[in-house]
C-alpha cells in the first residue's frame, strides 16, 4: 500500500466512502451455521466543516453504527471512514490520541451519561483531567463552560441527580465540549427530553455551531428537529442509504417512496389511514433481495426484486436510491406494489 | 357521560409536606371519544391514569369522585373492581415486551384472556384466537399464536396487546404512552387500529402522551396538564388551532414543524415546578411570560370558550 499524500485542505471534514458493518448474530444452535446482519451497508456521504449533517432513519436503520464508526467505536468491514482526508484507521497512536479529543459524543440518555458519585465540575473536568492539566485551568476551563452551556457557577458543585433532564445534558455537552473538539456527535441528543425543555438544547447546540464553528453529526428520527438543526440530511432504511441532499430539499420535496410515507406521517398532510399501511418489515438474518423498501413499497415491481437501487443524482446535490423515483415524481409510476 | 372525575386530588409522602401529583381534576369522557391527555414528566398524567382504575399505591393519598358507567369507583368491591378492569375498562402500557409473559406464547396468552375474561369455551378458543389477530392486522395468525414474545417485533406485540384489551369489548380503553417506544411508520399503523377499535365497538380511548403529534392524529379531544393540573382542555381543532392557556402556546410554538418555512422555534424558560413546593396558584407563573402579580398569589378560575374549550387562567380573557 501506498503511503497516504497529505490530503489537501477542503471543506470536507469526515468523510465515509462505501462503508460496511456486519455483526455476527447468535446462532439458533452450537452447530448451526454462522449468521451475520449487515447493519450497514455501502454507505457514503461526506460532512461539511462547520456545518450539520441529519442522519434520519427508524430503529434497526444503522445510524447509531455509522456514528460509532465515526466515533472509531466500531471498525468498518469495508470501506473507508476518514477526517481532515486521513483514514481513521490509518492513524498514527499520537495521530489518534488526538482524534479521541477532536470528537465528542453526546448520547441520548443524559441519566445514563453522567457518574452519579461524582460533582458535575468533575464530570466536566475529567476529559481535561485524562490530558493532566492542572488544577487552576481546569477550573477555569469548568467555569467557562458551565457559563457557555447557560448553567450557573453554583452547578459544579452539585450532583447529577441534583438536576433536571435537560440540565442534565447541558452538562454532558459541557463535558464534550471541554476538550475543544471540532466534530460532535450527537446521537438524539434530546429525545429523552421533555418537550418544553428540548427547544432550549436545540437553540444552544445552534448557538454553539455559530460561535465555536463546531460540525455535527445530529442523529435522530424526528423529522421535523432534524430539519431544523441540520443543513444535509441523510435517509437510511435498513442499512442503506435511500435518500440524501439539503435538508429543506429531502424533508420539503422526498423522492423516495420510503422518505415520501415518513414525511407524509411526520407533517400530517394526509388524514390517518389514508394510506393503507401493508407489508412486514425486511427480517436483517434474510434480508430481501433487491430493494429494501419492495415489501412496504406500493411502486415496487420485479426490477427492485432483482435489482438493488443505486443513489442516483436527482437535482442539486439530491440523491435517491430508487429506480422509479423520477416516474414516481412524475405521476407516471403505477402503484404495482408491494413485492413479498 | 361513561367516565366522570370530580375534583380529583392525589398526593404522596407525608402530610406535613405532600408532592401533590395531581390538584382538583375535573374530566369526563363520553363513549366512544377519543381524547389525549397531554404532559410532560411530572405533570401528573400517568398518576391521573392510574388513580382513575384505582392501581395508585397505597401511599397515595385520593379524594375527590370518579364515576365510572354511572358506578363510583370508590365504592366498589375488590372482587367487583377486578371483574371491571378486566372486562369494561383495559389498559395498554408503553413497553409491550414488559407487558407479555415471555415463557408463554402469543396462543397462550390469548387464551387466557378468552376464557377467563370473556368465557369463551375451550373448543371455540382456537378460532376465536385467530379472529382476534386477524382484527388487528397480523399477518399469518396461526403461525404467530405458537411465537413467543421475544419472536415478534415491536409494532407486532403492541398489535397483540391491542387484541388482548379489545377482547372484551371494553368501554373504556386506556393507553399510557402506547406509540413512544415505536417507529413512526409503525406508529401510524397502531393509531388506525385504536380508531377502528373506536369505529368497529364504540370503545372510549384515553390515550396519555407527551407527544401531540399523536394526539392531534388520532384524538377528537386534548386535556393539557401541567404540575398535575388542567390547565386547557378542548376539541383538538379548536387548541391546536387557537390554543388559549399561555403554556400550550408555549409548548405549540417550541416544537420545530417539517411543513412550511417557520425554521425558528422558541424555547420556554425554567424548569417545571417541583410538585413538593407547589403553592395555591398558577403552577406556571414562574415560566409565563404574561404573569402578573395575581398570578402568584391566587388559583387561577375556570374560562371557557366555545367548542367546549376551558382555559384555568387569569389572563385568558386578554389573550386570544
Amino acid at each position: 500500500m501506498q503511503p497516504e499524500a497529505r490530503a489537501p485542505i477542503t471543506d470536507t471534514l469526515v468523510a465515509l466512502r462505501g462503508v460496511r458493518k456486519e455483526f455476527p448474530a447468535r446462532r439458533v444452535s452450537p452447530f448451526g451455521a454462522r449468521r451475520k446482519v449487515v447493519a450497514v451497508d455501502d454507505v457514503g456521504f461526506e460532512i461539511r466543516a462547520g456545518s450539520t449533517f441529519g442522519l434520519v432513519g427508524e430503529s434497526g436503520s444503522g445510524k447509531s453504527t455509522i456514528a460509532r464508526m465515526i466515533l472509531k467505536l466500531e471498525r468498518p468491514d469495508a470501506g473507508e471512514v476518514s477526517f481532515d482526508g486521513r483514514g481513521l484507521w490509518r492513524q498514527t497512536a499520537t495521530q489518534e490520541q488526538t482524534y479521541r479529543r477532536t470528537v465528542q459524543a453526546v448520547l441520548q440518555d443524559p441519566y445514563g451519561a453522567l457518574s452519579p458519585r461524582l460533582r458535575v465540575k468533575d464530570i466536566i473536568g475529567e476529559p481535561l483531567a485524562a490530558q493532566r492539566a492542572d488544577r487552576a485551568t481546569i477550573d477555569s476551563a469548568v467555569a467557562r463552560l458551565l457559563d457557555t452551556v447557560g448553567l450557573g457557577k453554583d452547578a459544579g458543585n452539585r450532583y447529577p441527580h441534583q438536576f433536571s433532564g435537560g440540565q442534565r445534558q447541558r452538562i454532558a455537552i459541557a463535558r464534550a465540549l471541554s476538550v475543544e473538539p471540532r466534530l460532535l456527535v450527537l446521537d438524539e441528543p434530546v429525545s429523552a427530553l421533555d418537550v418544553s425543555i428540548r427547544a432550549q438544547i436545540l437553540m444552544l447546540l445552534r448557538e454553539m455551531q455559530e460561535r465555536l464553528g463546531l460540525t455535527y453529526l445530529f442523529v435522530g428520527h424526528d423529522l421535523a428537529i432534524v430539519r431544523y438543526v441540520s443543513a444535509v440530511v441523510g435517509v437510511m432504511y435498513f442499512g442503506r442509504m435511500v435518500e440524501i441532499g439539503p435538508a429543506d430539499d429531502v424533508l420539503r420535496h422526498p423522492r423516495h417512496p420510503y422518505t415520501q410515507r415518513l414525511v407524509s406521517i411526520a407533517s400530517m398532510r394526509q388524514p390517518l389511514g389514508h394510506e393503507r399501511l401493508t407489508g412486514e418489515l425486511p427480517d436483517p438474518l434474510a434480508p430481501p433481495s433487491g430493494c429494501q423498501f419492495r415489501m412496504r413499497c406500493p411502486f415496487a415491481t420485479d426490477r427492485c426484486v432483482a435489482e438493488v437501487p443505486a443513489l442516483r443524482e436527482s437535482g442539486t446535490q439530491h440523491r435517491v436510491a430508487c429506480h422509479y423515483f423520477a416516474e414516481i415524481e412524475a405521476g407516471s409510476k403505477a402503484a404495482t406494489g408491494p413485492m413479498p | 357521560m361513561l367516565l366522570e372525575v370530580r375534583n380529583l386530588s392525589v398526593a404522596f409522602g407525608s402530610v406535613m409536606r405532600p408532592v401533590q401529583a395531581v390538584s382538583g381534576v375535573d374530566l369526563e369522557i363520553a363513549a366512544g371519544e377519543i381524547v389525549g391527555i397531554a404532559g410532560e414528566s411530572g405533570s401528573g398524567k400517568t398518576t391521573l391514569c392510574a388513580a382513575l382504575i384505582r392501581a395508585l399505591p397505597k401511599a397515595a393519598r385520593v379524594s375527590g369522585e370518579i364515576r365510572f358507567d354511572g358506578r363510583s369507583m370508590h365504592a366498589l368491591s375488590p372482587r367487583e373492581l377486578r371483574e371491571l378492569r378486566g372486562r369494561e375498562i383495559a389498559m395498554i402500557l408503553q413497553n409491550p415486551m414488559t407487558s407479555l409473559d415471555p415463557l408463554f406464547t402469543i396462543g397462550n396468552q390469548l387464551g387466557e384472556v378468552l376464557s377467563t375474561r370473556c368465557d369463551v369455551p375451550a373448543p371455540h378458543l382456537r378460532d376465536r384466537e385467530v379472529e382476534l389477530l386477524r382484527s388487528v392486522h397480523m399477518t399469518a395468525p396461526e403461525e404467530r399464536l405458537r411465537q413467543y414474545p421475544h419472536e415478534l417485533s415491536g409494532g407486532m406485540r403492541q398489535r397483540v396487546l391491542i387484541a388482548m384489551a379489545s377482547a372484551t369489548a371494553p368501554k373504556l380503553l386506556l393507553a399510557d404512552e402506547p406509540t413512544t417506544a415505536l417507529d413512526a411508520t409503525i406508529q401510524e399503523e397502531i393509531l388506525v387500529l385504536f380508531r377502528e377499535i373506536r369505529d368497529r365497538r364504540g370503545t372510549a380511548i384515553a390515550i396519555v402522551t407527551h407527544d401531540l403529534g399523536v394526539i392531534r392524529r388520532i384524538c377528537d379531544r386534548i386535556v393539557i396538564m401541567y404540575a398535575g393540573r388542567i390547565v386547557e382542555e378542548g376539541s383538538v381543532a379548536s387548541v391546536f388551532a387557537a390554543p388559549r392557556h399561555p403554556y400550550t402556546r408555549a409548548l405549540l410554538a417550541s416544537i420545530p414543524v417539517l411543513d412550511g418555512d417557520r425554521v425558528h422555534v422558541q424555547s420556554i424558560a425554567g424548569q417545571v415546578p417541583n410538585l413538593a413546593d407547589l403553592g395555591d396558584f398558577c403552577p406556571f407563573a414562574d415560566r409565563c411570560p404574561i404573569a402578573v402579580d395575581q398570578c402568584r398569589a391566587q388559583a387561577p378560575p375556570e374560562a371557557a370558550f366555545g367548542d367546549r374549550q376551558r382555559v384555568f387562567c387569569w389572563r385568558a380573557e386578554g389573550i386570544s
